[in-house]
């Protein structure tokens, strides 16, 4: 910042630009040092795959591979933007097609995904398809049936005096994109932006999650076999091979992941002015009052928190509540977790394990925060930790300084809806927001009084399913938003386009604002161009359309009577 | 200058206004739909009462003409806060997106949530317009708003600076005067938004700065806007628009024109009008005209004067420097490696570099940074769509120029170099808006019977009936079938009237 002396304003001449970008390898190491303010926990992967991808298998299969050959990433880039800027992604029909491939990709490879996720996370089947597969299936299905509607130009409503004219918003794709993935659903949240993006016309860059090593393996096997090779690249690497990536030009950047590497993301794509939509994390809280079912609540409670054995952006992290609820809940929650997983829970293929040694340690360290109420078995040889609640958390307790990302869930008491919003609003901005009470008044002072990212009230993470709603963060949990049509709008620029012809009569007429100037020139134009409240027209439409047809009836029948007075027969 | 907010005499602290700022906004002061109808009723007074005052701090900054003053910028502001205000209730209830069938029973809402304290830093070309234009958008969408002018428009500062705490809320809306150091102090405070109109330079820096918090921006910066004219133009209408839109504001606005791609014959032809144009809106001698505005600074005036060097002049090249005045001037013969085709021209000087055809014109755009607009001037319509749709942009307008900017359904923005993010209308408000998504559920016993098939202990047969709930189906596009029915029901309706009209005749009753 210090070196932008004198350049306020349009002068570019002597502003110098170094100190605008933060040095993106400093940041990086200075990673590990800032544990300690570190909201998320991604982070972790970025560092500790740095250890295992030196020594790991993964080295063999940096840069895309592709018809056997290895690119570096500058070449990979520049062979998207080639085709790019060679138009290859500007027809509908290319568009359609890599869309139906995509599909066709989900559709056939089902059962390697399935296993590419069991190997990963020990994901089970029902929650591979459920969160990863069928939701790409739906996300690719829906970008398809809308992709003519969502593609053709806007026409938004003009003014008077835009009535001759063409006024039009292009949807205009930015040109090569690069998504960056997690590794939590490593699938779903590496490949549901990729439609929008297909959809919109870009080129793709896909770099997933080192981390979840055997769904990487898999999407940069199936990609190539089944997209346009020119214009979508997988792109696999740790730590160096992503900062490396992130010093190519890109016209936008897709990234999930921690908020920390969301910042190192988004500094380094400063240095070209690149978009950014951010996905990332924060400790979403729940908040339930004494009103509710509280054996459905601990249900979906116990649900949304044990998928994926809680390493989900937007599992439930934490519970405010009072004693008596808290109390009531953890009742429940035992029962419930016995009917999900059985008297021994290890033995249950439905719960996933933890997904690197290293996050294991890290949540284990939770456990002696506040008292176990339920659960608290670990097996450090399976990554196994049990779905376990905290009571008699304070809200300095190490497990309430970051994300959880695992199964366990500590409560902290309140004792009313105030209570909570005083509490979650002196923290970041979380990612979701769940609310459980039956009560309308206290549900919309939470909803209208915490700023997040979404809300499911009375049920968790349901609200990422429903694909008219835009997903993503605010503040330290992201920038932008995704889903259906918002993730076609992700990476689409509006182009907007006024369209005028030479028409002589309407030249004399906007001539008044040419030079030399004058009061009644100026006062012509200004009312011209005065705003003036528009007619809401309603139901009118309808209550014409009903009088016409009410009106024609009436005219059929006095053109039968008016034919049979003249003695035709009435047809 | 002075430095800080100053308001009731008393000179705050960055830190401190920002502040001030966040403890209005975390009270909800901002929250009641009426207070931001309030604050807009006040900010379109503020217009309305001191337009003379505003007109007078123009002419100060850029000797800019009355004319200029109002269209360009005061009655933009009038129009801008109108519409916003005629659309508050609209715009700010939540959005209910259509909803597919496994959620038939649940709420499924957008809410539009304020970002929280928002930064407008703004530029001094146009300095009241470009300034308090997002304003509204950011008032109306619920946000306490710091506004730092340009300090090289010193009279506009000072203005906005003396207004907007006399009219709109002392505790949520802060003016904050000063130069390069006060911004970048500024910036070192955290925001929740911030919105810069500026250079591209300044722009990285700006958003650098944002990262620190996170804070997301919208940039408006510039770039070389490029005209593009074909041999089947009105030459005439054509040299007009064009050179109308070089000249207001002498050159000095974003989306000038700021280069002409043509042939060598349409270039003798583009020249021989704009001459007479010129004649026409200047007369004889144009520094003796009160229309054409000045160079806002020395600085300024050196860089344009270094430009007229290049090429040859065809039409202009008087400058003054004790008026800091440079006449309408173009310049053929340039060389695409020439100096003022380096950088955004930001002045009345118009290179011209010939190029054979459309598609050569579109190579050369392509070949640079994605400008902050595009003109194209032709009557062919496969070269306009030609244009328009292989270029990339931020906006455009064909046969014409600056008028895009005028239409406020179309979201103005730039792209790439060119800026991020984009504004006008409904698009400020959306700018300013948080879009807080959110599905509202019950314990309904029956559905939570369905839906229990997500559930643990999983199988083969849970997992179908959850999959064939979310499978995603073609919607069925209604299109003018409402209307069919409707029009139907009419019919229908008529034919039932009649006859209970005829019965009750059969009946000998009267009819009624």
């Amino acid at each position: 910042m210090t070196s932008h002396k004198g350049s306020v304003g349009r002068a570019r001449k002597g502003v110098g630009e170094q100190g605008t970008a933060v040095s993106v390898s400093n940041m990086w190491d200075g990673e590990r040092v800032r544990r300690d303010e570190a909201v998320s926990v991604d982070i972790l992967e970025l560092t500790d795959s740095a250890e295992e991808s030196s020594s790991g298998s993964m080295d063999e299969q940096k840069g895309a591979c592709e018809n056997g050959r290895t690119m570096g990433h500058s070449d990979v880039v520049q062979r998207a933007r080639d085709a790019f800027e060679a138009g290859r992604t500007r027809s509908i029909d290319f568009r359609e097609k890599q869309l139906k491939q995509l599909l066709r990709m989900y559709e056939e490879n089902t059962t390697e995904m399935i296993e590419a996720l069991a190997k990963d996370l020990r994901k089970s089947k029902q929650e591979a398809v459920l969160f990863e597969i069928q939701f790409l299936i739906n996300e690719t299905k829906n970008t398809l049936f809308n992709l003519h509607e969502w593609t053709k130009p806007e026409k938004p409503p003009k003014s008077l005096v835009n009535a001759m004219d063409g006024v039009l918003i292009y949807n205009d794709p930015y040109g090569v994109v690069l998504i960056i993935g997690a590794w939590n659903y490593p699938l779903q949240l590496t490949l549901l932006p990729v439609s929008g993006a297909i959809a919109a016309g870009n080129c793709v860059i896909i770099k997933p999650s080192e981390i979840a090593t055997a769904s990487a393996e898999l999407m940069a096997k199936l990609v190539p076999k089944y997209l346009d090779q020119e214009c979508f690249h997988v792109v696999l690497g740790g730590v160096p091979e992503t900062t490396a990536l992130l010093k190519e030009q890109f016209d936008y950047i897709f990234y999930t992941g921690s908020t920390t590497v969301g910042k190192i993301v988004r500094a380094a794509a400063n240095e070209h002015l690149t978009p950014v939509t951010l996905e990332m994390g924060g400790k979403s809280p729940v908040y339930i009052d004494n009103t509710v079912d509280m054996e459905i609540t601990a249900k979906r409670i116990i649900w949304g928190k044990c998928a994926n054995a809680g390493q989900t952006c937007i599992a439930p992290d934490y519970i405010l509540c009072s004693k008596e609820v808290q109390n009531d809940f953890v009742e429940k929650a035992k029962t419930t977790l016995k009917e999900f997983y059985g008297e021994n829970i290890k033995n249950s293929p439905d719960l996933c394990r933890i997904i690197s040694d290293r996050h294991y340690q890290r949540l284990v360290a939770f456990l002696n925060n506040g008292r176990i109420a339920v659960g608290g078995e670990t097996d450090p040889s399976e990554r196994f930790i049990a779905p376990t609640i905290l009571v008699d958390v304070k809200p300095t307790d190490p497990v309430m300084q970051e994300e959880v990302f695992g199964p366990i869930l500590p409560i902290v008491n309140v004792d009313n809806a105030f209570d909570a919003i005083r509490f979650i609003k002196s923290r970041e901005k979380p990612l979701a927001l769940y609310i459980f009470t039956q009560n309308e008044n206290d549900m919309k002072l939470l909803i209208e009084n915490i700023p997040c990212g979404g809300i499911s009230c009375n049920d968790t993470i349901m609200h990422a399913g429903v694909d008219t709603l835009p997903f993503g963060g605010v503040g330290h949990s992201g920038m932008g938003a995704y889903h259906g049509v918002h993730t076609f709008n992700t990476f689409t620029h509006k182009k907007s386009c006024l369209v005028k012809d030479f028409n002589p009569i309407a030249e004399k007429l906007v001539s008044n604002r040419y030079p030399p100037y004058s009061e009644k020139k100026m006062n012509i134009v200004e009312f011209l161009m005065r705003k003036r409240k528009g007619v809401k027209l309603g139901c009118l439409p309808y209550v014409i359309v009903f009088a016409l047809g009410f009106a024609a009836a009436y005219a059929v029948s006095a053109v039968i009577k008016a034919s049979e007075h003249n003695g035709d027969p009435a047809i």
